[in-house]
């Protein structure tokens, strides 16, 4: 019976891939696919040359969801070990709610606010550029799985059984490397899981980024560069394609999905490389 | 609660119910449209639904909606099995930060910045900083009446921004004053008496109102379309026939855009 | 002042536990100024608009003017229709992950691996899938239905993963130990393991509200634009994160009416969220009573 469930939850990726592969089936048929990686450009509807290059578009993906990484990740975990263990219990419940709110803000008042506020700071820094940048979707999408970050990590943090802490602190090891050798150490899969549902998160994500990367496909050569991962391409031009146009739409988004799945197995495998069976059945 | 419980077992109720999915300019005025023509025809009910011009076309021509939205020309392809009707004109007009001292652009000029021949308000009597070129996405039909006007092919043209959405080209003017956009007039008329710091500009000496649309004299415009295919039905094509009429203009008018029934 | 010990000891140095409350009180400020930024800004141009006309009233002008009120109902009904698929399934499926196969065995991976990669799947795709197989596949049509289901979809991993995690940090006598006592398999997993798991849950169950209750590309294709007040879990309505995007993106002048918006969704998501841990500690304070 749970098996059902498990094989039901974990089926659900099968059916979307094979939605996304039957819909992109004509550009397969065509033998186009090999274009997507060749072609340098993205127009596919100029009628004078048109190109699917998908690669610049693919390495923004990852590109602005690393750096996003890379910014929430310090910012949610120093907060996470400062309300475990320096704040009052009230800040940490407080904190708590005000996170799981932030959760459920919208993308797009995210995606605005990027654009009215984060933006214009950016044009004042360069001021030969538009703003809409690389960095910009970094930090918006970087303060979008800020609380996932910060929440996951929390979890992992309290789930540290007590014990192992004040065995810590009975030998004498103090606060500072009671958390750095064994709290940390013992949370890392816990942390490393809400890494991985932010990274996710941040690859799949639509409505805030568009509004602010300058949805211009090109390899980034600065952080002042307009970029366009793919979901923006999808989410752009989506609703107003053609049936051809719309089967290019939907490779790009099989190619998305299938790159993601080799980087989020990688991830994974080491994980269970790295940490054999701590705790569980 | 129970009979809320009860309705959710049963499916629809039956009755005239005439769905219509389709571009996002034209769903709100529907919308609006929609709830009069509810009032005066107890028992019809009009559906709504949003997702772009494709979307419209595609559910038409699929039987999931009964009528499309339809904001660009059909292909020669789609026009073979849809019909579309006009029911308002709207005009594509480019916007300027109000900062910006330029009122008015050629179709030239428009050409030399879209195309990167020139960089530099200061070569058009502007304060000396580089244009920030907003371009529209793939597929948006004022993409593609503006690069008909101009003349250009997508790949001409150097865009610093790439944009989908109407509003988003004037918030982008809006955060960066030195950027150039072109817009729907009937949204950034609209923003602009609303007090949003944007201005309209005039293209080759023409001023961008709704009144020189609706006079021919204004050189970009496009068309916004309801589209059927052959198999409609009765309460569909009555609909249909209310959206074609004079009852609608005053709602229309109301959205900014451009009467032409 | 305490004595200093004989023994000589490995003391930790000071300036290190310092620098790292230092750090730490900084990214906590950091993320509250930031979050205090956002709602300052969507309160400024939002709050004077919020009445109990505006909860209650129908959307008039296009959303420029009237109110939210069918549309917070279709909001609530599209997140029972979620949670009632998503909650039985992810905890299901970490039940099955946690105590009937073995951590790492093929079959295992297979699921974890699949789960995670749902988690990335962009949520437009998510939309355009929910169409076609919810609402065409299975003829549920532009409904609440058919979009509380796309949800349920898109924020499983969030709950498989939490539960997961609640799961396997129990204590690893505690298994043995209900087996020790003749417990079944069963009555184990009712019994003990699920309460003890359930402030994880609970934690998974909040997150994914959020998720939920802000996604919007998701909803546009399956839920849909309707303004109507739904009668039933068959009709289409739009949600507040819809309405959101439709204002900001489509509708001019109307970022007021957004930012209104935004903060009764925010609000929305403070009641239902409490309201999951308040019912989540009362069940467990009755159990501890009864028991």
């Amino acid at each position: 019976m749970l098996g059902l469930l498990a094989l039901v939850a974990g089926g659900m990726v099968l059916l979307i891939v094979w939605y996304l592969f039957s819909n992109a089936l004509p550009v397969i048929e065509a033998g186009r696919l090999a274009a997507f990686f060749t072609d340098s450009l993205w127009q596919p509807r100029s009628q004078r040359d048109p190109q699917f290059g998908v690669v610049s578009m693919l390495v923004a993906s990852f590109l602005v969801t690393l750096l996003a990484v890379a910014l929430a990740l310090p910012v949610g975990l120093a907060g996470a070990v400062f309300h475990r263990f320096y704040a009052p219990p009230v800040l940490e419940r407080w904190n708590r709610r005000m996170l799981e709110l932030l959760i459920g803000v919208p993308s797009v008042v995210f995606g605005f606010w990027g654009l009215m506020v984060i933006v214009p700071l950016i044009v004042r820094l360069a001021p030969h550029t538009s703003g809409q940048s690389l960095l910009a979707a970094s930090i918006v999408l970087g303060l979008m799985i800020l609380p996932i970050i910060a929440l996951t990590s929390q979890a992992a943090l309290q789930a540290v059984p007590p014990a192992q802490l004040q065995a810590a602190a009975g030998l004498g090891m103090g606060r500072a490397r009671t958390i750095w050798s064994v709290a940390l150490p013992a949370a890392k899969g816990g942390i490393g899981a809400g890494v991985l549902l932010a990274l996710a998160r941040a690859i799949g994500e639509t409505m805030a980024v568009v509004l602010v990367c300058g949805n211009i496909p090109q390899i980034p050569k600065s952080l002042f560069d307009g970029i366009r991962p793919v979901t923006s391409t999808i989410a752009l031009e989506m609703g107003y394609a053609t049936a051809s146009h719309k089967a290019l739409l939907f490779c790009a988004a099989l190619i998305l999905v299938l790159f993601t799945a080799l980087l989020v197995g990688w991830l994974s495998f080491r994980k269970v490389e790295s940490d054999p069976g701590t705790g569980g059945a | 609660m129970a009979a809320f419980a009860f309705t959710a077992c049963g499916k629809k109720e039956s009755g005239d119910v005439v769905v219509l999915t389709g571009a996002s300019t034209i769903a709100p005025i529907i919308v609006d449209v929609a709830k009069r023509y509810e009032e005066a025809h107890p028992g019809v009910r009009i559906e709504v639904q949003t997702g772009g011009t494709s979307r419209g076309i595609a559910d038409t021509l699929s039987g999931v909606a009964d009528l499309g939205m339809a904001s660009r020309v059909l292909t020669d392809e789609e026009a073979e099995k849809l019909t579309a009707y006009r029911i308002a004109a709207d005009g594509v007009c480019v916007v300027l930060h109000k900062d910006n001292p330029i009122n008015d652009l050629s179709k030239q000029q428009l050409i030399d910045i879209y195309t990167k021949k020139e960089t530099n308000w200061s070569a058009f009597g502007g304060p000396d900083a580089t244009i920030v070129v907003a371009n529209k996405a793939d597929g948006r039909s004022t993409l593609e009446v503006f690069l008909g006007f101009v003349g250009l092919d997508k790949a001409d043209v150097k865009a610093d921004v790439v944009v989908g959405e109407n509003l988003h080209v004037i918030n982008s003017v809006v955060s960066n004053p030195n950027t150039i956009g072109y817009v729907s007039i009937g949204t950034a008329a609209t923003e602009a008496q609303g007090g949003t710091p944007i201005k309209l500009i005039a293209t080759d000496g023409i001023a961008a109102t709704t009144e020189n649309v609706a006079s021919g004299t204004f050189p970009i415009t496009r068309p916004l379309t309801i589209i059927e295919d052959a198999e409609t039905s009765p309460a569909a094509k009555a609909f249909l026939d209310h959206l074609k009429s004079a009852e609608i203009n005053d709602i229309i008018e109301k959205h900014f855009f451009v009467p032409v029934n | 002042m305490t004595p200093p010990t004989p023994r000589a000891r490995p003391v930790a140095p000071v300036w290190l536990d310092r620098a790292l409350a230092f750090a730490g009180a900084t990214a906590a400020l950091l993320s509250f100024g930031l979050f205090a930024w956002l709602v300052w800004d969507l309160a400024r141009l939002g709050l004077p608009r919020i009445s109990w006309t505006f909860l209650t009233g129908e959307i008039e002008d296009a959303g420029r003017s009237g109110g939210i009120g069918p549309l917070l109902v279709s909001t609530l009904l599209i997140l029972v229709c979620c949670l009632a698929l998503v909650i039985p399934l992810g905890t299901g499926c970490a039940l099955w992950l946690s105590e009937f196969v073995r951590r790492g065995s093929l079959a295992a991976r297979l699921v974890t691996g699949g789960v995670d990669l749902l988690a990335s799947v962009p949520s437009i795709v998510f939309g355009l899938f929910g169409m076609v197989f919810f609402g065409q596949t299975l003829k549920m049509g532009f409904s609440i239905l058919s979009g509380g289901l796309t949800l349920a979809c898109m924020i499983l991993p969030i709950l498989v993963r939490t539960t997961l995690s609640a799961l396997e940090a129990l204590p690893a006598d505690l298994r043995p130990a209900s087996a020790g006592l003749g417990l079944t398999r069963t009555t184990s997993i009712v019994k003990l393991l699920l309460p003890a798991a359930l402030p994880g849950i609970v934690v998974g169950i909040t997150l994914g509200i959020g998720r939920a209750l802000s996604e919007t590309a998701a909803l546009i294709f399956t839920s849909g634009y309707s303004i109507r007040w739904p009668s039933s879990f068959w009709d289409s309505g739009r949600a507040l994160s819809v309405h959101i995007y439709d204002l900001t993106l489509n509708v001019p002048q109307s970022g007021a009416m957004a930012s209104s918006t935004a903060l009764v969704l925010l609000a929305l998501i403070l009641v239902v969220n409490s309201a999951a841990v308040a019912l989540s500690e009362h069940w467990l304070r009755r159990r501890h009573q009864t028991s």
